[in-house]
């Protein structure tokens, strides 16, 4: 865990009275809805379809048990019991009341929690991978960068009005589980052949209207120097991003007409310019944010404890524990994750009653720890694998232990537009029959990895590109269609996924990608060859045939 | 950002103004009281680009009571009952299609 300085807690604070004032103001008449507008966006305040939304930060996705405890307290006072876990490691609350946001703000305030720059053309909020600091191999905590970066850019005024959003996810670990090729900057902590810790840098990558593959500007910058390069990239991109055209303002877009080449030697001068200046991350600012992250005690326990022995008799506890824990860089301990994907829920969502309960849990099982991922689901960092038998009783009576981590109804949603402004179709109810459809978990284990992201609109908060199959809601003369592409992934090997064929309408959705698998099934090589890595061998076409053969 | 009343105006049906309520966002319809009303049909129904840019304009002066307004297309039922005219205007009237983690 993170603890927050004098500074931040007060900065939070201040940040909290200010927006109060500005609410007053807006209820008052006295602030128009052109003028708040962009002062409620940054603060993470929307407005849906039937309400305001609220999406709070949950920096580099580590929450304490306190800090959970509060976010069920504004689902229950303020809203309609429930949050939804997002792609990027925030919250959302769907049914605030803008009079109440204030008090919702500062009782967030109280266990440093906020929603500064969740939204605007501003540094959005910094992700990482859920697992850091416990993953097996990790370089380093990249949590102490990701804190160094939410620290910088948190209110800087250079990037506080930029051409359009702008977002870091930053990974240690050889396996990217913070997506970082699909963000505008993306950073790998890694040793160059000196042993020296930096950074590989990655620009321009996001998905959205116009996917975009991040590129790497540079493949090795000092961790000193981190800063420096970071503002020189923002300050290319702040001179020449295009303001003129919503849809071609974010940095991809710059990156592809420039040229990669182009856009990094643009960069290269800018940094030179301010290399070793006063943007120079010193040793003791490092070292007093890590000494800021309080780490577990742990024991020296066995890796297979008695309890396990004897639960291993129990097919339900065996199958939940290959699926949903993972080796944890200690002995005797695991890392869980915890399913937000029930057969027929909305993914990502959580009630206000299973947030206590988890907290309550971590207390008991992870030293008061609680991770959010991308992928919509929670995870306990640091949970004694004697703990697992008793844990995952208590994850089952709350609807927390369903055993699809990684399996086809672990589906990433948007909103889409049972909520959402933005959306031309829904989402959420096509996630539901899916999950209902591959309900069966033999048939779920039989077909392996599979990850299906479904977006209700091409603005693409399902991260649909970069899903194994990928859905995408349009509209077509008022009727749902969806886009159907195959092939994408969000990992180390990231790529954009291809059209598979013409949209098919809303209620087709599921027999089309009951099609898609049984072909997989079908053509797969062996019963480990992924359905990812069936379709680069075998392009779409196969699967092509197979859905368009009778339709 | 143009303001709505720029934009060029095209209706093909019945149309109403619709809009969130500032204080809590509530979906709201312009009245032909020129107030506003949760309750559909208590919707003003314009039939004509003229008679619409009308309603917009009184619905974007009062910025403080109402965030948003919007002309919608709605279907009037042989019984006079006002419906709406698309999916996102169904389910901005009835909420969201699927079951609420906690029901209401």
């Amino acid at each position: 865990m993170y603890t927050y300085d004098e500074l931040d807690r007060t900065l939070i604070n201040e940040r909290v009275e200010e927006f109060r004032d500005q609410v007053k103001r807006r209820l008052s008449g006295e602030l128009t809805e052109d003028e708040f507008k962009m002062l409620r966006l940054q603060n993470g305040v929307y407005l849906q379809l039937h309400a305001y939304m609220f999406r709070v930060a949950i920096p580099y996705g580590t929450l304490s048990s306190a800090q959970l405890r509060r976010l069920a307290h504004v689902a229950r006072r303020y809203d309609r019991g429930y949050g939804h876990f997002t792609t990027r490691q925030n919250i959302q609350f769907n049914w605030i009341k803008l009079a109440e946001l204030p008090d919702a703000l500062s009782d967030l305030a109280e266990v440093g929690i906020h929603a500064m720059q969740t939204s605007g053309n501003n540094t959005r909020n910094v992700t990482s991978d859920q697992w850091a600091g416990v993953a097996p191999g990790e370089i380093e905590d990249p949590r102490i960068w990701s804190e160094l970066l939410r620290q910088y850019t948190t209110l800087h005024p250079e990037f506080s009005f930029l051409p359009r959003k702008f977002k870091f996810a930053i990974t240690a670990s050889a396996h990217d589980r913070a997506a970082i090729k699909v963000h505008d900057i993306g950073l790998r902590l890694h040793k160059n052949a000196a042993g020296e810790t930096g950074f590989e840098v990655l620009v321009g990558g996001g998905l959205g209207r116009t996917p975009f593959i991040g590129k790497t500007i540079k493949p090795f910058v000092h961790g000193h120097d981190l800063l420096s390069y970071v503002e020189a990239i923002l300050r290319v991109y702040n001179q020449y991003g295009r303001r003129d055209n919503i849809y071609k303002a974010r940095i991809k877009i710059l990156v592809h007409e420039l040229g990669i080449e182009k856009f990094a030697a643009e960069v290269e001068d800018e940094w030179q310019q301010m290399r070793g200046t006063a943007l120079t991350v010193d040793d003791a600012v490092i070292e007093d944010i890590r000494s800021r992250f309080t780490y577990p005690a742990y024991e020296k326990l066995p890796h297979l404890p008695e309890e396990l022995k004897k639960a291993a008799h129990d097919p339900h506890f065996e199958r939940w524990r290959k699926n949903s824990t993972f080796t944890h860089k200690v002995q005797g301990y695991a890392i869980v994750t915890l399913s937000l994907k029930p057969v027929g829920g909305p993914p990502g969502d959580a009630t206000a009653e299973q947030m206590d309960a988890v907290a309550d849990l971590a207390d008991k099982y992870s030293f008061g720890e609680i991770r959010v991922g991308h992928e919509q689901n929670l995870a306990l960092p640091h949970v004694a694998r004697r703990d697992l038998p008793a844990l995952w009783k208590a994850l089952d009576a709350i609807g927390l232990a369903t055993p699809n981590v990684n399996l086809v109804s672990d589906i990433i949603a948007c909103p889409g537009l049972d909520y959402c402004s933005l959306a031309n179709a829904r989402s959420i109810p096509i996630a539901q029959e899916l999950t209902r459809r591959f309900a069966n978990h033999d048939t779920a284990e039989l077909i392996g990895r599979l990850h299906i992201n479904i977006s209700g609109c091409i603005n693409a908060c399902g991260h649909h590109h970069v899903g194994h199959i990928g859905i995408l809601g349009v509209e077509k003369n008022g009727e749902e269609f969806y886009q159907i592409t195959i092939g994408g992934r969000a990992d180390e090997d990231a790529e954009v996924g291809t059209l598979i064929g013409p949209a098919v309408p809303y209620g087709d959705v599921a027999d089309v990608i009951e099609d898609i698998v049984e072909a997989y099934l079908a053509l797969r090589e062996r019963p480990d060859e992924l359905f990812v890595d069936a379709v680069k061998r075998l392009g779409v076409e196969p699967f092509r045939e197979r859905v368009y053969a009778t339709r | 950002m143009t303001s709505p009343l720029q934009q060029k105006i095209k209706i093909t049906g019945p149309s109403i103004v619709t809009a969130n309520r500032t204080w809590d966002g509530a979906v709201i319809y312009r009245t032909a009281a020129q107030g506003w009303s949760t309750d559909l049909s208590d919707s003003a129904v314009v039939r004509s680009a003229d008679e619409a840019r009308a309603l917009l304009a009184e619905s974007v002066a009062d910025d403080v009571g109402a965030v948003g307004p919007y002309i919608a297309p709605v279907e009037i039922k042989e019984s006079g009952k006002i419906r709406p005219g698309n999916l996102r205007e169904h389910i901005r009237l009835q909420g969201v299609t699927i079951d609420l983690p906690v029901p209401a």
